[in-house]
């Protein structure tokens, strides 16, 4: 329950944090904070303009998508407390349950029968495709780690102890910022800024998206930042009281913020047909993660 | 008893009685045929599901012996799968052969196929008989090959037709060596011989009879390299026998391998290794080809060896878990691939359905020229759709449910794991997870392609949703999809029986079906329904938020062009462009080009591309080209001249009469050159 409401609030700034590193590191004077948050109300309240291509599909998908993010909300836990929902191989409902959430956003933008469009959820579907073995594996590693299977016994046991441990919780903690980053599509994958159609991925899935649907599309964005960056804070709160694990909290997804926001202010987007590599080098990442794991309990004999 | 000859009889007296018949009562004979040997063979089947066995001797003949026909929970489980796949694709099939009522001779024979096939299924799921299971499995392949070539006047549906005729009648080879060999050793037709025979002897006997046995099955279940008669079957077929055969004719090749699990009883942990390396390769290579397919039948077909690669995985990790006496492990195991068998055959079943009502609406299954359908057929889309959610394991739909208990299975597995072990499980995590996204790839695409956006070409007749009484069975079969993602606790209850089969094998301490392991269920599906509830609550929101707002309906933004075409639309091709660009290495893409594109006025150009299954070529193509050559060396015998072959008929009678005759002086000659 805790993880929720964490969750909610960190959602609240997240984006704002980063327009606003965007806006001072490229020296201007930027909106405020809570910008994001004031365009989705605006779009609250405006009407929509459909296609007349559209069908059902295209009305009912950003509420999936919306449903699909909060269900996997459920699942995150903090610290102590379990999420809402709790199982073994809660994780994989966790995919999953993204995964219908995409499947509606990809075929939503194929309803508008638009080549822009239709390119975007192209690059989405093959680029979800490589991101999820590196979530799987990672999982699989810490599973193996600690014996668990369920978000909140594998973060509870997750002890840092040796060096070996924090390296491997670095290169956890690396490859769920990037998963983040695909997920939600951002600089290295995507450029949420770019003028160009042609080199957009999901912005240009939701070219037509206006009014209510688009406003429900934002939060959903927003609400998947809060969700990886609280999977993140996991990794290192463990069992600490609330007392620290809540400045805990707010102070990684804070310099998560920053660091995106950071890096899209100095680095280029890859080439778009390098993406696929990248993202696959994830994998091998979570890989190196297994090995070290299974260095780390004498399993290499 | 009385039942079992009950059922044959009417089999054979619908078989004598359909040519005799009109063409209306042809369909209302053979689909009640099927439905009074459903119950009956419901019957037998509902009880052992819940425990009970029941075994029958026949007097049969001198060269088989007693026939021994034995319906336990395994059988009973299959029997109610395709009890049920054959209710619906029956009555759907009823409907959709209508289009083809002119041809009177055609509808008789597949009728009778219809019905043999079915009584050839029954049959191999509970006879314990070497021969007779032979008997009906050749049953089984001949008529699945009369149902398969329905339009054989087509050359595509004949050539697919003959080639799994040749294939399944390899399956039959391996089958019979296996048969044989045990025969020969204990001089029994029996099952239990079987059994007898791989106990007493050395472990790597029983693997070898179990590899034997393995790749016949493994033919008829279409895993790879095995599997290259599926793709062109599936689409030659007409559309309801393309549904009952992805559904339950490969399945039979499931229920062989583990039918034989339990008889052979072979070492479990390399057996299971085998089975899973197969089993992922199989998943992996068949999602991969899927996705670049044109021809939606093929891709579904492609989709059948990705999910029977899954059920495959299901086999193997089971098997890993009996080895090493991990009830767990073995329970998640079987019992994930015994549900992932029926909820293949219910989305696979409704995927097929829907195919075939693209077809009688457009007349092509090309999905670069269809678009739109969406609007012309609404139900037909929903049907599709809600399969196609389920058959990438997506939640709330049952096929997250099966592929759940598979991905536990697997983490169990790894907490116990050393190192070989712990490498196999992540490399088999990793393949299930590219498998999901590639089939929500694949998935995306088709649907996406076939029933969204525009029509990519204008058809000269209406395009209608066809009746709704032909779109009956899909949504029953629908209801079942949604209701065991709903209720998965209900449907692992009725697992119970078959799954314990395996577990038992071990003779360890007999652990009920509802171990820890399983408490995860109800979280589960409080999951689902709190997903389900979600949604409704969202779009209800969202609809009175809405409901004041003005909405107006304008044509897609097309970024500043203000001509679109629907040619201006991401087709099929390139929509997995970026895909096969990346993967292409696994599969031929054949291209034709007429007349490249250049110069400032481009003249009319054309390209052709057809992908093509790498592993064919290797496996069928080039094995059989090498043998053509060899044979073409001996091509001066076959002459045309009659006087040759007759002059070759009667050297070889002479031989036939000389050889036996001179058999003592050809020994002591070939002697007297051995001594030189």
């Amino acid at each position: 329950m805790l993880s929720i409401i964490l969750i909610l609030i960190a959602a609240f700034f997240f984006t704002g944090v980063i327009i606003r590193t965007k806006s001072i590191a490229s020296g201007r004077k930027g909106p405020g904070i809570f910008q994001p948050i004031k365009d989705v109300v605006r779009l609250f309240k405006k009407g929509a303009v459909y296609s007349e291509t559209t069908s059902f599909i295209f009305q009912i998908a950003p509420t999936i998508y919306l449903a699909s993010v909060v269900m996997a909300m459920l699942v995150v836990p903090f610290g102590n407390s379990k999420g809402i929902i709790s199982f073994n191989g809660d994780f994989i409902f966790f995919a999953y349950v993204l995964a219908l959430g995409k499947f509606f956003s990809i075929i939503s933008a194929m309803d508008t029968g638009s080549s822009f469009e239709g390119m975007g959820a192209s690059r989405e579907a093959l680029y979800s495709m490589f991101a999820e073995p590196a979530f799987f594996v990672l999982m699989g590693s810490l599973a193996l780690l600690t014996g668990h299977t369920s978000f909140q016994e594998i973060f509870q046991d997750l002890h840092l102890g040796s060096y070996i441990s924090y390296a491997l919780t670095t290169l956890a903690t690396f490859v769920l910022v990037m998963i983040a980053m695909i997920e939600n599509s951002r600089m290295p994958i995507d450029d949420p800024k770019t003028h160009l159609e042609l080199t957009m991925v999901h912005e240009v899935m939701i070219l037509d998206n206006s009014g209510f649907d688009l406003g429900l599309i934002l939060t959903t964005g927003y609400l998947k930042f809060a969700i990886y960056g609280a999977l993140i804070v996991n990794l290192f709160i463990g069992s600490f009281d609330y007392q620290y694990a809540i400045p805990i909290f707010f102070t990684i997804q804070f310099m998560m913020a920053v660091s995106i926001g950071l890096i899209e202010s100095f680095m280029a987007r890859f080439r778009m047909n390098h993406n696929a590599q990248f993202i696959v080098v994830l994998t091998s990442v979570s890989l190196l993660i297994f090995f070290g794991v299974l260095l780390m309990l004498g399993k290499f004999i | 008893m009385n039942i079992i000859i009950s059922f044959i009889l009417v089999l054979i007296s619908a078989i004598a009685l359909i040519p005799f018949l009109g063409v209306k009562w042809k369909g209302i004979v053979v689909y009640s045929v099927i439905v009074i040997n459903v119950i009956l063979s419901c019957y037998f089947a509902v009880h052992s599901l819940f425990g009970q066995n029941y075994d029958f001797l026949f007097s049969g003949s001198i060269i088989t012996g007693l026939i021994h026909i034995r319906i336990d929970a395994l059988s009973a489980w299959f029997i109610l799968i395709l009890n049920f796949i054959f209710l619906t694709g029956g009555f759907y099939g009823l409907f959709y052969m209508k289009s083809y009522k002119s041809q009177q001779k055609k509808l008789t024979l597949h009728s009778i196929a219809f019905i043999l096939l079915y009584g050839a299924l029954i049959s191999v799921c509970v006879i314990q008989n070497s021969i007779a299971f032979l008997i009906a499995w050749e049953i089984l392949a001949l008529s699945a090959f009369l149902t398969i070539i329905f339009e054989y006047e087509k050359i595509a549906t004949i050539q697919a037709g003959i080639n799994y005729l040749i294939q399944s009648h390899i399956s039959i080879v391996f089958l019979m060596v296996g048969f044989v060999w045990v025969a020969y050793k204990t001089g029994s037709y029996d099952f239990s011989a079987i059994t007898q025979y791989a106990s007493s002897n050395n472990g790597n006997a029983a693997i070898v009879l179990f590899l034997c046995f393995f790749v016949s099955f493994a033919i008829k279940a279409g895993l790879v390299p095995f599997h290259t008669w599926l793709p062109y079957a599936h689409p030659a077929a007409p559309s309801h026998i393309s549904g009952i055969m992805s559904g339950v004719i490969i399945k039979i090749g499931i229920f062989g391998i583990l039918r034989m699990l339990l008889v052979i009883k072979p070492d479990f942990t390399t057996i299971g290794y085998i089975i899973l390396f197969i089993s992922l390769i199989s998943g992996l290579y068949g999602v991969m080809l899927a996705i670049i397919q044109h021809n939606l039948k093929k891709l579904l077909a492609y989709h059948s060896i990705e999910n029977i690669g899954i059920i495959g995985m299901g086999i193997g990790i089971g098997c890993i878990g009996l080895g090493s006496g991990n009830q767990i492990i073995a329970t998640l195991g079987f019992a994930g691939a015994l549900l992932h068998t029926l909820n293949h055959a219910l989305f696979k079943s409704v995927l097929f359905y829907t195919a075939g009502n693209v077809y009688l609406a457009t007349h092509t299954l090309n999905i670069d020229q269809l678009g739109g359908l969406i609007k012309k057929m609404p139900q037909t889309a929903i049907l599709f759709l809600i399969s196609a959610i389920a058959i990438c394991g997506i939640p709330p739909f049952n096929g997250f449910i099966s592929e759940f208990l598979i991905y536990s299975g697997l983490y169990y597995w790894l907490k116990e794991a050393m190192l070989f072990s712990s490498i196999t499980v992540i490399i088999t995590v990793l393949g299930l997870v590219m498998i999901g996204g590639m089939a929500m790839l694949c998935f995306t695409k088709a649907f996406g392609i076939i029933f969204l956006g525009n029509a990519r070409q204008a058809f000269k007749h209406e395009i209608k949703e066809v009746p709704f009484i032909q779109l009956a069975p899909l949504y029953i079969i629908t209801l079942l999809i949604i209701a065991i993602g709903l209720f998965p606790k209900v449907f692992l209850n009725l697992l119970s029986n078959p799954v314990s089969l395996f577990t038992n094998l071990n003779n360890r301490a007999i652990l009920p079906f509802h171990e820890k392991a399983f408490n995860v269920i109800q979280p589960i599906t409080w999951a689902m329904w709190g997903f389900i509830l979600l949604i409704v609550v969202l779009y209800i929101v969202r609809k009175i938020a809405i409901s004041k707002r003005t909405a107006v309906i304008q044509p897609t933004w097309g970024c500043a062009y203000v001509a679109p075409t629907s040619k201006l639309q991401y087709t099929a091709s390139s929509f997995v462009k970026s895909y096969s660009k990346i993967f292409g290495m696994f599969f031929l893409m054949n291209s034709k080009k007429e007349n490249n594109v250049h110069g400032i006025f481009p003249v009319k150009a054309h390209l052709e591309t057809h992908p093509y299954d790498k592993l064919e070529k290797w496996v069928i193509d080039n094995p059989i080209r090498l043998y053509k050559t060899f044979m073409g060396r001996f091509l001066f015998l076959q002459n045309g001249k009659l006087q040759f072959y007759l002059i070759y008929g009667i050297i070889f009678i002479v031989l036939v009469i000389c050889v036996p005759l001179f058999y003592e002086k050809i020994c002591l000659l070939i002697d007297f050159f051995k001594r030189l």
